[in-house]
Order: structure tokens, then sequence, then C-alpha cells
């Protein structure tokens, strides 16, 4: 007989932090250092969220290789990349900040390869202008959460492990907390909190092919949306040009940018470089949807490698170089594919990577516009705009993980003890229990499934209007089928198909929110690319796309670019230099 | 496609049993894509712990055929063919359902553990090969192989009085960090209990980031602790110098 009680225990903290990435640890790590009682709530074991798959490095204008860098070059290179949709004064916080942030990390234990001189090393990726990438081999991720993670454990932060936030608690308009569930007991649990940043990372699981990791569901965008926060600019998702494309078991994995960063050559079936035709200048190192649609587009003409993709060559850097500055695609290739990358080109193809798109917070607090509620990293928009830079990622969870923290902290430092609605609580908790129990349910794992089909087929690289209003069609009656999914089997402790069937509800929210803004915007620019308006288009140019729920029912809104006036000068003279 | 026998341990504290699933065996396939196929169509509630199916979060480990292995790195084709593949959990850790194990254990040792402390006269200008050691160590994944495979805990379950492999690979990359300023020396001989491991090299041989964890990190330590503590000339040498 399954456990359907509804019992819950209680925890009481100043600042809870959702997601335990690097964005999450930073931001509990600041929350703590300004005194704030904090709890680091993780659906994982702590250190295996998502960030360790970041391989690159983490763009910072710290000019050790190239004494010409500055802030003013990455703002302008991260604008540039982000087709000028970027919130300009994330944009220069983040340009400014992030040199800091990684000596920082320095400070804490982090182990970054060196230059000649002893320095921090950076590498060159693409569209940053100077080589600006700090970076440990191909694991630069690993190295950045579990710098974090040990500066964190020693701080006083409360870790909770494999517990999974459902909902977030309101006391009127402001969030006093959340509810959610213990993996490894089945058992509820709420979190009451003056403040709550979330910090969990993207939506990669709504596609079928994607880098991303199970965890990766849009936990925050969702909590955030029926929270009644806007997110901004979802219709931008980044395809990573080089996932793995073979054996099917792998397909997506990352194949990190560092390949290109460090010589490798892209070529298609007949041996042809054919970078020279999308982008001459920047060639494999230009934007990451300039190469991803390029490659798309050579194996949709037929001139593919045998399992649907193209071929990345780094052999001609010796095995030593090769070994010594790609360690894990090396691995990844010999164990996986059974590839000598050293001796033989990979294949590689475009896989859903990373989401632009996410929760709309004001840029120097991390605040969103619910009293209370704060939010880092991937599961926010705004500084990446319509395309991301390789790099800027990682950078990105520092810099404005550290903000939100302090901007949680003062909030937290202000606010009066939130009250907790009994009501709220157990609404939560009977939407869990209710997946038990249901007669012929929907199976969970096939309707996940339907659901990255029709995403990967329907609003994937290149989409246009009747793909997307087809697309609508099939997410309305995948949220009826959804309304019906339900725990065949089992109980509540570790039951991944019971988790699953929660996963769902926030996937669906975003899948719909990716989908309705990419039929709103009737222009092709980053990311973003209509069949049926190829063009850029000026009035798009200058409005970020709000999504909001307004009384149940989904909303897009337009909204202008956020910018700054003292940096116009910055911007004109970039855009000036790329008409040339 | 080839159609293959998993036999997959189910069951709780409580007690539990194998039980066999056909999987339908596709090119490259590895184990954890058995087991998540098993999850899709014949056990939607078999638990398995996975995050990046990457061999770079170390959240997979379980024993297959009885060996300690990430099931995300192990491949089909790489264990004999037609056999039964057997997938059991870790064993030196306790059970919580399936083949997920409680693994908490170990961040609380890690807690114990001083963290890095830059040396008052750190210049933070480190030559590569200065930190190349390092960099060894902290490509650790914490899969906590090494530890299950350890027979001090394993066997002997010394959890109370031995740290284990990872956290002596911790240990050293702080000791050997170029700008770290602090000793653990103390701690690794008294509390880490560095002693009680007889360099049998299991654990450096299920490392799935192929840390020579023997090699370079424990006899290194085990060296230095000797020499603080048993070396009879260094012993004096420190009295001398010491002497008022």
């Amino acid at each position: 007989m399954t456990d359907t009680s509804c019992k819950y225990e209680t925890h009481e903290h100043d600042v809870i932090v959702i997601g335990a990435g690097g964005a999450g640890l930073r931001a509990a790590i600041e929350c703590s250092a300004q005194g704030a009682r904090t709890a680091l709530i993780c659906k994982s074991l702590l250190g295996k969220a998502h960030t360790v798959m970041a391989e690159g490095g983490i763009a910072a204008a710290l000019a050790h290789m190239d004494g010409q860098d500055n802030w003013q070059t990455h703002f302008q290179d991260t604008l540039y990349g982000g087709k000028y949709l970027n919130n300009w004064r994330m944009a220069q916080l983040h340009a400014q900040e992030a040199p800091e942030r990684v000596r920082e990390l320095e400070r804490w234990g982090a182990v970054f390869d060196r230059t000649p001189d002893g320095k921090i090393m950076q590498r060159a990726f693409g569209g940053h202008t100077w080589r600006r990438l700090a970076h440990v081999g191909d694991r630069t991720g690993l190295e950045l959460i579990r710098t974090l993670q040990d500066k964190g454990v020693h701080q006083g932060i409360d870790v909770f492990m494999e517990c999974t936030i459902t909902r977030l608690l309101k006391d009127g308009q402001r969030v006093c907390g959340a509810f959610g569930y213990w993996r490894q007991t089945g058992r509820f649990v709420v979190f009451q909190a003056k403040a709550v940043v979330l910090a969990t990372g993207g939506i990669g699981k709504c596609f079928k092919i994607t880098s991303n990791s199970w965890e990766s569901t849009g936990d925050g965008h969702a909590l955030a949306y029926q929270a009644g926060a806007q997110l901004v600019d979802m219709e931008f998702m980044q395809f990573h040009p080089t996932g793995m494309v073979w054996p099917p078991g792998v397909m997506g994995l990352l194949v990190t940018e560092a390949v290109r960063g460090e010589g490798g050559l892209l070529c298609n079936n007949q041996g042809q470089r054919f970078m020279e035709k999308y982008d001459p200048k920047r060639m494999e190192l230009s934007t990451r949807d300039v190469v991803a649609r390029a490659i798309y587009t050579e194996v949709k003409e037929g001139r593919g490698s045998p399992h649907g993709g193209c071929f990345l060559d780094i052999s001609h850097r010796g095995a030593e170089t090769i070994k010594r500055k790609l360690p894990s695609m090396y691995h990844q290739f010999k164990e996986l594919a059974d590839v000598d990358i050293t001796k033989e080109p990979m294949e590689v193809g475009p896989t859903a990577h990373y989401t632009m798109g996410g929760i709309k917070v004001d840029a120097d607090t991390g605040a969103s516009g619910v009293p209370g509620l704060y939010a880092a990293g991937e599961c926010t928009g705004g500084v990446n705009g319509a395309n991301r830079l390789g790099g800027n990622s990682l950078s990105d969870l520092i810099v404005f993980g550290q903000r939100a923290g302090a901007g949680a902290a003062a909030y937290a430092s202000q606010a009066a003890a939130p009250r907790l609605d009994q009501e709220q609580v157990e609404a939560a908790a009977r939407e869990m229990t209710s997946y038990f129990g249901r007669p012929s349910a929907e199976d969970p794992y096939r309707l996940h499934l339907d659901l990255q089909n029709t995403m990967q087929n329907l609003v994937g690289i290149f989409r246009e209007e009747k793909d997307l209003t087809t697309a609508l069609a099939r997410l309305e009656e995948l949220k009826q089928r959804a309304a019906k999914v339900g725990v065949v089997e089992g109980q509540r402790i570790y039951n991944p198909g019971w988790h699953l069937c929660r996963d769902l509800a926030n996937m669906l929210i975003c899948a719909e929110a990716i989908t309705r803004a990419a039929l709103w915007r009737k222009e092709s620019r980053g990311a973003h690319s209509r069949l049926d308006f190829p063009q850029y288009d000026d009035y798009f140019g200058e409005h970020n796309l709000l999504v909001q729920n307004d009384g149940g029912v989904m909303k897009v809104e337009p909204c202008p670019v956020v910018k700054v006036p003292e940096l116009i000068p910055l911007v004109e003279q970039r855009k000036a230099r790329e008409k040339k | 496609m080839s159609s293959r026998v998993f036999k997959v341990w189910r069951g709780d504290k409580s007690g539990g049993r194998f039980v066999d699933y056909q999987v339908q065996a596709e090119e490259g396939m590895v184990v954890l894509d058995a087991i998540h196929q098993i999850q899709r169509t014949q056990a939607p509630d078999l638990a398995c712990r996975w995050n990046c199916k990457a061999a770079k979060c170390g959240s997979c480990g379980a024993e297959v055929n009885g060996k300690p292995r990430l099931m995300c790195k192990t491949r089909l084709d790489a264990l004999p063919p037609g056999d039964v593949v057997s997938v059991s959990p870790m064993r030196s850790f306790p059970l919580i359902r399936d083949l997920v194990t409680d693994v908490s254990w170990n961040f609380q040792v890690n807690q114990k553990i001083p963290p890095f402390t830059p040396r008052p006269d750190a210049t933070w200008i480190m030559q590569q090969e200065d930190v190349d050691r390092v960099q060894e160590f902290r490509k650790c994944i914490e899969c906590f192989l090494c530890q299950n495979v350890c027979h001090v805990l394993r066997e002997h379950d010394l959890k109370q009085h031995f740290f284990g492999p990872r956290f002596f690979v911790r240990i050293a990359s702080l000791q050997m960090h170029p700008m770290d300023g602090l000793d653990r020396m103390a701690l690794l001989k008294d509390q880490a209990g560095l002693g009680l491991c007889n360099v049998t090299k299991c654990c450096t041989e299920v490392c799935p980031e192929e840390i020579h964890i023997t090699d370079n990190a424990i006899i290194p330590m085990k060296e230095r602790v000797v020499d603080r503590y048993y070396d009879p000339l260094a012993w004096l040498w420190r009295k001398i110098r010491h002497a008022p």
C-alpha cells in the first residue's frame, strides 16, 4: 500500500537557495557571508549539478594572454553575440566583474591552467575578440563547482541534498518559502524563508537531442512563472553546434567548443571547410547560432557524415597536445564511440544546450518582479540576449550568483518574518500524492518522449508559423494527458517515475513559453531562425518578449531592450566595425 | 538489435533479490542506457542515481558483474558476449533502494578536512609543472568507487577511523597546492587513519579518472607522515632547531 500521508517537516531560514550548480553555490556563499541563515537545496547530490558538464572555460577579461583585452571589449562581444537584445546593464556588470570573480575562485583554491609566466591561462573561443577563457583543460565546470562546494560547506550553509522543490509558497504578494520532497524517503518538507533564490539551470530536457542532464527540466522557470514572475527571451534556445551524433545512447552529448578553440576544423563529407561559406571571417570560431545552422544545413543538403553530422578534426594538433588540453574529449570518444581523436575526426551535430531565456531580474540585485524572489544563472534571462557566447555561462553564474546572494540577503535582513499559509502547503502535498492510484494512468516516460519529439521537430533550429502552431496544439494535448499522468508502480522512496510526473509539469510550461515566444517573434535573430521571416526586423531588434501568467493564460508581450545611455558609444562603435 | 538479459538488484533495507529483464541491445549501448530502457518499458520505479551520462558527475556508480564501474561508461560490447549482465548497488554504503545507496558519510568526511587556506605571502604566480600534480587530484568526480572498493571500508567497515582514498586525494590536493599554507599532517596520521591503508592499489584500479591515487597521493603522504612523526633523525633535528 502506498503511503499517501501528507505529513511534512519544516525548516526555517533567512534565505533558501534552490539549485546547487555554480550560481546557486555562489549565491549561498554570498548570503551566508552576509550573515543570513542560508539553506542550499539541490535536486541531486552536492557537486553533481549540470555545471560539472561545462568544459571550455570562464570568460573574463583578465588580459593575461592578450594585453589589449578589457571589460569594454568583452561587453561589446557579448552584445554582438546576443544580437543587441541583451540587457545592457547585465552585460556591463558581467564583463566588469568576471575578472574579480575568477581571481576569487583562485583564492578559494581553484587551480587553473597556467601561462608561461605563471598566471591564469586563457584560450580563444567563438565570438570573443581576444583569448579570454580561463580554463582547466576541458573540465573547467568541475573545477568551479568543486571549489565553490568546498568553500561553501565550511561556511555554515545548511545543505539539503536530493530534495526537490515542487512549489513556491507565498504570503500575499511576497514569496515566503517553498514546498518539496525528499527523494530518499519520499516525505514532504516545507522551507520557510524571507527570501528565495532560484538557481535551477536550464530546460534542455524539453528536447530530444540535448547535452543536458535529467535535471534540466526548467524547474525555476516554471516555479517563478507560477509565482507571478515574468520570463524574458524564451524564444532563444541555444543549439550547441557540436554534440556527439553516435552511438545512439550518447546522441547530443557535448563536444566542447574548446576543440575549435584549440584549432579544430569543421568539414563536410566532401572534405570542404564549409564555414567559409557561412562566416569566412571567423570560420570555426563564429558564434554558436551561426555554426549550428551551418552544420544543420550541410547535413540537410546531403553533405553530412555517415551518422548525420559533420566532421570535426583536431588530429593535426598532435596526440600530446590533445591529451593535455582536451583530456575529457579524448576519453569520451575513445570509450563511448571507439574513436581516437588524436588520429581521426569526430562526428558532431547540433544539440539543445542552453536557454538564453529565463526569469526577468534586476541586473544589480537579481530581484524578480515578485517580492522576495531572486534568481541567478541559466534560469534567468537578459545577459545573453539572442545568443550566448561560449564561456559567458560560467562567468554569468559567479557574477550574478554573487549579486543575487547579496540581493536576497539584503532583502531578508529588512523583511519581517513571513506567515505560512497552511492551505497552500496542503494543496502542494495533495498534488504530489495525487499521482498515485490513478486508474489507467498515462505513462510519464511516454509523455516525456512525445514532448521531446514535439519540441525537437517543430520548435528546433529552424522554425516557421505552421510548425509552431502545430506545436501549440500538440502541447495542449500533452497538457491534457499530463493531467492524467500517474505512478504505475512502486512507492515514494526514490521513485523516478513519480519524480518525472512532477518534472513534466515544469517542462510543459517551459515548452509552451518557448513556442509562444517563437511564434511572436516574426524575424530571425541569434538562436531564433524563422524560415518564414529570414531577415532582421527593426522593431524586434529593439524589443524583448516577456511571458507571464495572466489568470491561468500564458501571455506574451514585447518590452523595449534595457539600455544604458553612457554605453551607447561603445555599442555604436562595435556596430560600425561589424558593418565594415 | 539483439536481446540481452540483465539481472538487476531490486530491494531496500529490508531485503531484495535480483530480477531478470530483457533489454534490446543497440550499437554502442552502455549499462546506464539499459537501465533507462528498463525504467521506460518495464520497471518505471527502478531506482538509479545518475546525472550527466558522460562520466563527468560521478553519480552512477554501481557493481556491474560484481565490478565497481560507472554505468554510463561501461559499454555492453566490452562485457563478455552473450552472458547475463548483473547490476547491483555499491556494497560499502547503506542501501536506499535498488541501485541507490546512501553516500552521505563521504560528505561528512569532507567537512572534517580544513579547506584551502592561502599562505600569507601567496603571490598566485604558479608554474604549470608545479600544479600538474594538484590538477591530477582535482580531476576527481567523487563517484566514490574508490571508497566502495577499499577493503578498509568494504570488509572492515572502519568508517569511524578512516577517511578513504577519495579524501586522501583531496587532502593531497591541498597539501601539494603551491599556495596553501596549512599543515594537515596530524589530521592524516590520526583522524584520517592514513596508516590503515596497506597500499593494495584497489582504489587506483577502479578510478574512472585514472588518478594515480596510491602512487601519487597516498604513498607521498605516508612518507611525509613518517618523516614527521617516526623519523628519529628528523625528530632530533627539530628538537635542536627549536631548542631555546
